[in-house]
């Protein structure tokens, strides 16, 4: 049966059109269909017409030539434009699943913690109340952070976030970060080493943005890591740039979801066995935002080994 | 007898609110983070009903599906999947994978749930 079914899929030429959801008249292989019958149509129109008025079948052959591409043309350019505006419409009904299945994670928790609370016949309710408590606490942060990345996001992708550039030293964004990741690295019994070049110049960022790249790259580095692991971070010039080295001896990304890394939403399969809640949008902002300032981020992992972070920015002296 | 509930689950929260649920109302839980400790407990502890979540590490809920229908020791366990991922593919995948029903998390309260339990568990 299931057989059959693909057999027919393969051959029914607007069958792909059920994946974009839009109307037949904005998906690119029917609008591709109906522009084929209209070229037919032009050039045979074209050859009637030219040979009832002219009888060199040289000059008939060129006319019907010259229509025949022109429409071939014009049709390419319309069945590709619509395949771009399908592609994009097809995108934002997949963000849009994705953003509703991140908040009803939380909002779930949200509902069932405070259904207990207010149930009459939970004795764990009545007893110790403060977990679900708890629960509440952490998932109204947690929605709140997905509201703010997604916030950013559209920022970003919009051009409408303004950068405050100002010139930061890295060595002290980087040395006063790690102090401020110290509990967090030693509760996860993690220690970080820093290793900074001495006389370096400054570099030309936004600060806070600079501090939530920096941030977001040390939290990952210490939350994918085994514990009692280490983490070096390396400040060093690189030519006329700023390197930044964030080695972790952690979990790792599979070789096969490397290149996925820095897609919106993407989370590796060794991130999702560690921890579950991410959104996989930190390192998404991360990248852009780095390029946004002029600088470049890139990383070399193996699987289980551990990860290393790159990225420079343009060193001003 | 209490009847035996196995909570197959990765969200530590959930699984605190849903077992102390489930708990509540008589029944005994036994919660599994991931789907492979899921599928471990499905065969050893032989529960009366499976919750059952889609996104999960390890194995996903599809594959614990697809596996426990293709044991004849679990072939017949009623499995309720109860995930926050809504879309009529997953629903009519879901369901041909042999599931009883298909509830959408934040869509419920925790009493609508356990009335869904219930009916399940109706011989």
């Amino acid at each position: 049966m299931l057989e059959k079914r693909t057999i027919i899929q393969q051959i029914n030429p607007i069958y792909p059109c059920r994946k974009y959801e839009v109307s037949l008249w904005q998906c690119p292989q029917f609008l591709f269909l109906i522009m084929g019958g209209i070229i037919i149509g032009a050039i045979i129109a074209a050859w009637f017409v030219a040979s009832a008025k002219i009888s060199d079948p040289a000059i008939v052959t060129l006319i019907v030539l010259i229509v025949g591409a022109t429409s071939l043309i014009i049709s390419f350019i319309i069945t590709s434009s619509f395949e771009r505006l399908a592609a994009a419409s097809r995108l934002k009904t997949e963000f849009i699943g994705i953003v509703s299945h991140q908040l009803r994670a939380p909002l779930t928790n949200l509902r069932f913690s405070l259904d207990l609370l207010l149930s009459e016949n939970t004795e764990q309710a009545k007893r110790d109340p403060k977990e679900y408590f708890v629960i509440l606490q952490e998932n109204t942060k947690r929605m709140g952070v997905l509201i703010d990345n997604l916030l950013t996001i559209s920022k970003l992708e919009s051009g409408q976030l303004p950068l405050d550039k100002k010139l930061v030293s890295l060595t002290e964004a980087v040395s006063s970060l790690t102090a401020k990741s110290q509990p967090f690295a030693m509760a996860s019994q993690v220690r970080i080493i820093t290793n900074f070049q001495p006389d370096l110049g400054k570099v030309l960022v936004d600060p806070f943005w600079l501090d939530q790249i920096i941030t977001n790259l040390l939290d990952n580095a210490i939350r994918y890591s085994h514990g009692n692991g280490q983490i070096d971070i390396n400040v060093q010039r690189k030519g006329k740039n700023i390197l930044l080295v964030i080695k972790d001896q952690g979990v790792g990304i599979p070789k096969e979801e490397q290149k996925f890394i820095f897609e919106k939403f993407f989370r590796s399969a060794n991130a999702l066995k560690q921890q579950t809640d991410g959104s996989g949008l930190g390192l998404y902002i991360v990248k852009k935002f780095i390029e946004l300032l002029g600088g470049k981020i890139w990383f070399r992992s193996i699987a289980d080994k551990g990860t290393t972070f790159y990225f420079s920015l343009p060193e001003v002296k | 007898m209490a009847k035996k509930i196995l909570l197959i689950e990765d969200e530590a929260a959930l699984q605190k609110t849903m077992g102390d649920a489930l708990g509540a109302s008589g029944y005994t839980v036994l919660q599994a983070l991931d789907g492979e400790i899921g599928l471990r407990l499905a065969l050893s502890e032989k529960p009366d009903l499976i919750l059952l979540d889609l996104i999960m590490p390890h194995k996903t809920g599809f594959e614990v599906l697809t596996e426990l229908k293709q044991n004849p020791a679990t072939e017949n366990l009623p499995v309720i999947v109860l995930t926050n991922l809504e879309s009529m593919d997953n629903i009519e995948k879901a369901l041909a994978a042999g599931a009883v029903t298909y509830l959408v998390k934040a869509n419920y309260s925790l009493q609508d749930i356990l009335t869904k339990i219930e009916q399940a568990l109706k011989p």
